[in-house]
C-alpha cells in the first residue's frame, strides 16, 4: 500500500514539475468548451441571397419582401442576368438565387400561375435543404394568401367560401429554445475526459522506455498491478478535475445545469475512465516510440471515438454495419449517460444498460491491457 | 559560397531526417495505414442527412381527413411510423424512451373544423435534445402542414365552383450536388483533418523527441543556423505528407466517387501550401513544448479540435457569432477546406479561392518566422 502511495506521489511530483502540462490540462477544457458552445450550431439563419427580378412589379417586390421579413434571408445582391448569378454562386458569395420571371404579376392575377425558379448551392446538402425548406414555406404561404383574397373578392355574397387551413403547432421538448449548444456541450465532458486520460497513459510507459527509466521500474519491488494502479489514480484524478471544471463553466457561463444526480454522473465518469485509461495503457504497450503512441491514440482511438459516438453525427443516420461498430465505442454509452443526466434529469434506472456496458468494457479492457503490460515487464 | 554552404548543411539535415524516417518503418506504416482506415470508416459513417424520422401518432379524430394527413406523411419517405398512441399518458413515454422523435397529436375536432372552413390545429411534439435534427423535423412538419392546407384550399375552392390554380409554383434547383449528399461535402473536411494531424504530429514530435533525448544539444553546438535547421526539418516531412495526401485523395476518389471537377495542378499546389502551413504549426509547437506529452496535448488542442469545431468542416461559419468567426482564422484547415470544396465539388478556378491560398501563405510565414526567432533565442541560451 505504501509503495503505491509513494508511486502516486512520484507521478504527482512529475506533473508539478511540468507546469506547461498542468496549464494545458486545466485551461484547455475551458477554452474548448467556450469555442464549442458558441461555434457548434448547424442552424442556418443568414442565408445570403441574390435576386434577379425580371418583373419589377408591385407583386414581385412584395414577394421578395416576404423573404426579407422572415429573418432567414438577407438579400445581398440584385442582378440582371444569369451569368452574374452563376458567378456569385460559383465564388461562394451567395447560397441561394431567386429568379422572378417576367410576367410574374400578370400570371398571378390572371389565374394562370407562375413558376418561380430558386437555385441553391448544393455543396452543403444540409444547409441547402434547410434553406429550400424555408423558401418553400414562404412561397406556399404567399400562394395560400393570394387564393384566400381571391376567394374573398370573387366569392358570392350569399355563399361565402371559407378556406380551411391546417396550422402546425410545434412544441419542442427538453430543449425548447433548440440551442445546439445544449446538445453538444454535455458531450464534450466525455471528449475531454478521453483526451486527458488517453494522452497521459498512452505516453506514460513508452516515455519511461524512451528515456530509459523503464528499467528502473522493472527492478523496483512494485508489482505490475501496483504500477498500473499508481499510474491510473493520478490520471483519473486529473480527469475528474477537468470534468469538474467543464461542469462549472457549463453551469455558470452557459447556464446549463445538471438536472439529474451529480453523484451518478461522477460514478459513470469513473467507470468510463477505466476504459479510456486501459485503452491508453494498451496503446502504450504496443508502441515503440512516443510518436507511434501518439499516432495510434489520435487516429486509432480518439478519432473513431469522436466520430462514432454520436457526439455530432447521429448514429441513426449511419449505415447499419457502422451502427454495429458504434457498440464497441465506450464514449457512445458515456455520452448517452451524460446527456440523459444533464439534459433530461433521468436517473440510474433508465441508464442501466449504458452503465452495464461501460462496466463490461472497463473490465475487459483493463484485463487485456494489464496482461500485455505484465508480459512487457517480464 | 555562403549559400552553397548553407545548402550543404540543409541537405545534411534532410538526409539525416530521411534516414531516421526510413529506420522507423513502424511509424511509416502507421502514417499510411491510419488515414486510409479512417477515411473508409468515416466516409461511410458520416452524414448529416435526416431521414427515417421516427414518428408516433396520437389520432383523436378517426376521420378520413386525419388518416389522409398521416398517409401523406408516410408516403413522403422521410418518416417512419413507429406506432399509434391510444392513451395520452403514453405520449411522454414515447419521447422519454426515444421510441419516437416526434409525436403527432391530431385533435378531436380536426375534420369538423376543416369541414366548416376553420383553422384546425395539429400538434407536433418534437424531441429537441439534438437541436439540429429537431430543426429539420420542424421544417418538414411545417412544410407538410402547408402542403396539406394548399391541397385542402384547392379542393374546397374547386368544389365551390371557383377556378383554382397555384399562384406561385416554386421550382428549387440544386447546383453541384443535386442529390444533396452530405458525404461529398464532408470528405474535404475529413481529408484536411487527417492531413493536418499527420503533418503536425510528425514534425513536432520528431523535434521534441530530440529535445527529450538530448540530441538537440548536439544540433545546437553544430554550425547549423536556426533557419537551416527548420528548413531541413520541414522538407522531409513535407515530402512524406504529400505522399499521404496523394494516397488518401486517390482512395477517396476511388471509394466515394468524389471527383476532382477542377484542375489537378491547383489541387497539388494548394495541398502543398496547406501542408507547409500545417508543418509550420508543428514546428511552432515544438518550440514551446519540452516533452512529447505536452506536444501531444498542444497538437490535439491546436489541430484536432479547431479543425473539428472552427474550420467549417461541420458547422457553418456564417452562423457563428462574429467574435468566433474572426477566431476561425487561426486554423489553416478552414482555408484548405474551402479550396478543396471549390475544386472538388464546384469545379471552379483560382478566382474563387485565391484569398484562401493567400491566407495559407500568410499563416505559414507567420509561424515559420516566430519559430525561427524562438529557435535562435533557444540557441543563444
Amino acid at each position: 500500500m505504501n509503495l503505491i502511495i509513494n508511486f502516486i506521489k512520484k507521478e504527482f511530483l512529475q506533473f508539478k514539475r511540468d507546469k506547461r502540462m498542468f496549464g494545458v490540462i486545466l485551461i484547455a477544457p475551458v477554452l474548448q468548451l467556450i469555442f464549442l458552445g458558441y461555434a457548434a450550431t448547424l442552424d442556418v439563419n443568414n442565408i445570403r441571397t441574390v435576386v434577379w427580378d425580371q418583373d419589377r412589379s408591385y407583386a414581385s417586390r412584395d414577394f421578395i419582401s416576404k423573404f426579407e421579413k422572415s429573418g432567414y434571408f438577407s438579400m445581398e445582391y440584385h442582378v440582371s442576368n444569369y451569368d452574374e448569378i452563376k458567378n456569385l454562386i460559383d465564388n461562394g458569395k451567395v447560397l441561394m438565387a431567386i429568379v422572378i420571371p417576367r410576367n410574374f404579376e400578370k400570371d398571378i392575377n390572371s389565374g394562370k400561375g407562375t413558376d418561380l425558379q430558386t437555385i441553391f448551392d448544393g455543396s452543403d446538402g444540409n444547409k441547402a435543404l434547410i434553406a429550400a425548406g424555408y423558401s418553400l414555406g414562404i412561397t406556399t404561404n404567399y400562394s395560400v394568401n393570394i387564393l384566400n383574397t381571391m376567394v374573398e373578392r370573387k366569392g358570392l355574397k350569399d355563399a361565402v367560401i371559407e378556406i380551411p387551413q391546417v396550422e402546425p403547432e410545434v412544441r419542442v421538448w427538453y430543449n425548447p429554445s433548440l440551442v445546439t449548444r445544449k446538445y453538444m456541450l454535455p458531450g464534450i465532458v466525455g471528449l475531454l475526459i478521453m483526451l486527458v486520460t488517453i494522452n497521459l497513459t498512452s505516453l506514460a510507459i513508452v516515455k519511461e522506455r524512451e528515456i530509459g527509466t523503464f528499467e528502473q521500474l522493472i527492478v523496483t519491488p512494485l508489482k505490475p498491478s501496483q504500477i498500473i494502479i499508481g499510474k491510473f489514480i493520478p490520471f483519473s484524478i486529473l480527469g475528474l478535475v477537468s470534468m469538474t471544471i467543464v461542469l462549472t463553466v457549463m453551469r455558470f457561463w452557459f447556464q446549463i445545469e445538471v438536472r439529474g444526480s451529480v453523484i451518478t454522473l461522477y460514478a459513470a465518469a469513473i467507470l468510463f475512465m477505466i476504459s479510456t485509461l486501459s485503452l491508453g495503457l494498451f496503446v502504450s504497450t504496443i508502441s515503440k516510440t512516443q510518436q507511434q503512441a501518439t499516432m495510434t491514440s489520435f487516429f486509432g482511438v480518439m478519432m473513431p471515438m469522436i466520430y462514432l459516438s454520436g457526439f455530432t453525427f447521429p448514429i441513426e443516420n449511419m449505415p447499419t454495419w457502422v451502427q454495429y461498430i458504434t457498440y464497441i465505442i465506450p464514449l457512445r454509452y458515456f455520452i448517452t449517460i451524460v446527456r440523459g443526466i444533464v439534459l433530461k434529469g433521468i436517473g440510474f434506472e433508465d441508464l442501466k444498460f449504458e452503465f452495464a456496458a461501460l462496466l463490461i468494457f472497463g473490465i475487459v479492457l483493463l484485463t487485456v491491457s494489464s496482461l500485455r503490460f505484465r508480459k512487457k515487464l517480464e | 559560397m555562403v549559400i552553397n554552404q548553407m545548402l550543404n548543411r540543409i541537405y545534411a539535415i534532410i538526409k539525416k531526417e530521411f534516414r531516421q524516417i526510413k529506420r522507423d518503418i513502424r511509424t511509416l506504416i502507421l502514417i499510411f495505414f491510419f488515414p486510409v482506415f479512417l477515411l473508409m470508416l468515416f466516409g461511410f459513417a458520416l452524414n448529416l442527412d435526416v431521414k427515417n424520422i421516427k414518428i408516433a401518432i396520437n389520432n383523436r379524430d378517426s376521420s378520413p381527413e386525419s388518416r389522409e394527413f398521416v398517409q401523406m406523411l408516410q408516403s413522403s419517405g422521410y418518416f417512419r411510423l413507429v406506432g399509434y398512441i391510444y392513451d395520452e399518458k403514453d405520449i411522454s413515454r414515447f419521447l422519454d424512451e426515444k421510441l419516437a422523435q416526434c409525436v403527432i397529436v391530431i385533435p378531436k375536432d380536426f375534420a369538423k373544423k376543416l369541414g366548416s372552413g376553420e383553422t384546425a390545429k395539429i400538434q407536433f411534439l418534437v424531441d429537441g435534445v439534438d437541436g439540429n435534427t429537431a430543426t429539420v423535423i420542424m421544417n418538414y412538419m411545417n412544410l407538410a402542414s402547408r402542403f396539406y392546407s394548399g391541397k385542402m384550399a384547392q379542393e374546397v375552392s374547386s368544389r365551390s365552383g371557383f377556378k383554382t390554380y397555384i399562384p406561385v409554383n416554386p421550382e428549387p434547383v440544386f447546383w453541384y450536388n443535386p442529390d444533396l449528399n452530405t458525404t461529398k461535402f464532408l470528405i474535404p473536411g475529413l481529408l484536411s483533418m487527417i492531413l493536418i494531424l499527420t503533418a503536425v504530429i510528425l514534425t513536432c514530435l520528431s523535434i521534441v523527441r530530440e529535445k527529450e533525448l538530448g540530441s538537440m544539444e548536439q544540433l545546437k553546438v553544430s554550425p547549423l543556423g536556426s533557419l537551416e535547421l527548420i528548413v531541413g526539418k520541414t522538407i522531409p516531412y513535407t515530402v512524406v505528407s504529400l505522399f499521404v495526401a496523394a494516397f488518401t485523395l486517390a482512395i477517396s476518389m476511388a471509394v466515394f466517387k468524389v471527383e476532382v471537377e477542377g484542375s489537378y495542378i491547383m489541387l497539388f499546389i494548394s495541398t502543398l501550401i496547406f501542408l507547409i502551413s500545417a508543418l509550420s504549426l508543428g514546428i511552432f509547437i515544438s518550440t514551446i513544448a519540452d516533452s512529447q506529452q505536452v506536444a501531444f496535448q498542444l497538437a490535439a488542442l491546436s489541430t484536432m479540435l479547431p479543425t473539428f469545431i472552427l474550420s467549417g468542416f461541420i458547422f457553418p461559419i456564417e452562423s457563428m457569432p462574429v467574435a468566433i468567426q474572426i477566431l476561425t482564422n487561426v486554423t489553416p484547415a478552414k482555408f484548405y477546406i474551402r479550396v478543396l470544396r471549390a475544386i472538388m465539388i464546384k469545379g471552379v478556378g483560382l478566382e474563387a479561392f485565391y484569398m484562401d491560398i493567400i491566407s495559407l501563405v500568410i499563416f505559414a510565414t507567420i509561424f515559420l518566422t516566430i519559430s525561427t526567432i524562438r529557435t535562435r533565442k533557444a540557441k543563444a541560451v
